[in-house]
């Protein structure tokens, strides 16, 4: 199951923030990331990795970004 | 592609960034800016109000071309890297307050976080007080964030809303043109000039336009921001931004000791006053403002160069806040605080937790 994350409209830090929060709460798996900005994008991919998840896919969508992180086991 | 786009966003673009900073905002200083002034996001901000006549200070006149520059620059790097999103809404009003109350904190310190880095490269050693009341007041803004504060959603918005406030600086960049500084005259046409003290000393206008430019192009590039440094590592442990703020400390440090501009003390610094308590109290409120508002000064003018309409109301917030800060008594000089200045960091923090604590969502 996949977990979405729409942090569109917000500034950082708040995507980190909820991004964060979805890894805590999901633990692994898959997290689809909705923002709207290549600074929200770049921090979120960056936040992602310090807790290490992959940056599985990034996807340009309605004029901002999909981001997938993931994580198994 | 991906790669050559965020190659400032990585950690040695960043670092290659604060490092340019630090380097021209040093050699600014060389080339005719205030001592330890080669660029401060509020002081010229407030010298900006000045030349307009929002306050009439005499000695801080002067529409500073290095601000005008930040915004063109990034409104160009943006526009070139396919990064100018017009947006707007997440609310204007409070990022307004904020940007007024941030000003009036600064201007207690004499100085914004890039100030305060370069007044401590240069050696004055009150801008310590300055950088942990900063570090105080992010660190009260990110309990506030951990808590559910923020300020709602932007939306996207016509093209025109996100070109407001670079018009504005083109406005300003024309007005400079038609009315120049006359030697030795206090006004030239509608716009006012200081003939002595930290207005009437500046780089030629060209120098700081182009580094003004260069700077808001490579901070757009690589999200620049003193606020989020100290954010990040408090909040995340993140240490990305951060590096950025040290290369720039570092690198203003080592040009100040080649040009000779690095004397250190206390007492007898340029624009700065010795009363520690306020140097920090100030910047408590002014960290806790930028953090409420997501970004230092120098940040919300290149957010805003990219389209960001909120981050055009908290640069307006601060213009005003410096016509507030000298027209009430608010702002320090280099004898110690103004008259009203204690009492205004007091109504600034009670308006900051007002803000904090009622803008929360679980």
């Amino acid at each position: 199951m996949t977990t979405t994350v729409d942090a569109r409209g917000f500034s950082c830090p708040q995507p980190v923030l909820m991004t964060l929060d979805g890894i805590k709460k999901v633990d692994k798996g898959e997290i689809v990331i909705l923002v709207d900005t290549d600074t929200s994008k770049e921090n979120v991919s960056r936040a992602a990795k310090s807790q290490g998840w992959q940056v599985k896919d990034v996807l340009e969508e309605g004029g901002g970004y999909r981001v997938t992180i993931s994580k198994e086991q | 592609m991906t790669q050559l786009k965020n190659i400032f966003a990585t950690r040695w673009g960043i670092i290659g960034v604060g490092a340019f900073i630090g380097i021209v905002a040093s050699l600014l200083q060389k080339w005719g800016n205030p001592g330890n002034m080669g660029i401060c996001v509020a002081c010229f901000e407030r010298d900006i109000a000045g030349a307009v006549g929002f306050h009439r200070v005499a000695v801080v006149q002067y529409l500073r071309p290095e601000i005008i520059g930040f915004v063109l620059g990034s409104l160009i790097a943006a526009y070139i890297f396919k990064e100018f999103r017009p947006r707007v809404g997440s609310a204007p009003i409070v990022r307004f307050v904020l940007g007024v109350f941030a000003m009036i904190g600064a201007l207690i310190f004499l100085g914004c976080p890039w100030r305060a880095l370069l007044r401590f490269a240069g050696g004055d050693g009150n801008a310590m007080f300055g950088l942990l009341g900063l570090i105080g007041g992010i660190w009260i803004g990110t309990r506030f964030l951990k808590s559910g504060y923020n300020l709602g959603r932007t939306e996207k918005t016509y093209t025109s809303v996100g070109w407001m406030l670079p018009l504005i600086m083109v406005g300003f960049l024309v007005l400079m043109l038609i009315f120049p500084q006359i030697q030795g005259e206090a006004k030239s046409g509608i716009l006012f000039y200081s003939v002595k003290g930290p207005g009437s000393m500046h780089a030629p206008l060209i120098l700081s336009l182009v580094v003004g430019l260069s700077i808001g192009f490579l901070a757009q590039r690589s999200r620049f921001c003193t606020m989020g440094s100290f954010r990040d590592l408090i909040l995340f442990r993140e240490a990305h931004l951060f590096s950025g703020l040290a290369a720039l400390a570092v690198f203003a440090f080592i040009t100040n000791l080649i040009v000779g501009q690095f004397h250190p003390s206390f007492a007898g610094q340029p624009v700065a006053h010795t009363m520690g308590i306020w140097n920090f109290g100030g910047m408590v409120l002014a960290g806790l403002a930028f953090c409420l508002a997501g970004g230092c000064p120098g940040r919300q003018l290149f957010l805003a160069g990219e389209g960001d309409g909120d981050a055009a109301v908290f640069v307006l917030g601060m213009i005003v806040g410096a016509g507030f800060s000298h027209n009430f008594g608010l702002a320090s000089s280099p004898t110690g605080v103004g008259p009203h200045g204690i009492a205004a960091v007091i109504v600034g923090m009670l308006v900051c937790l007002f803000i904090g604590f009622t803008m929360r969502k679980k």
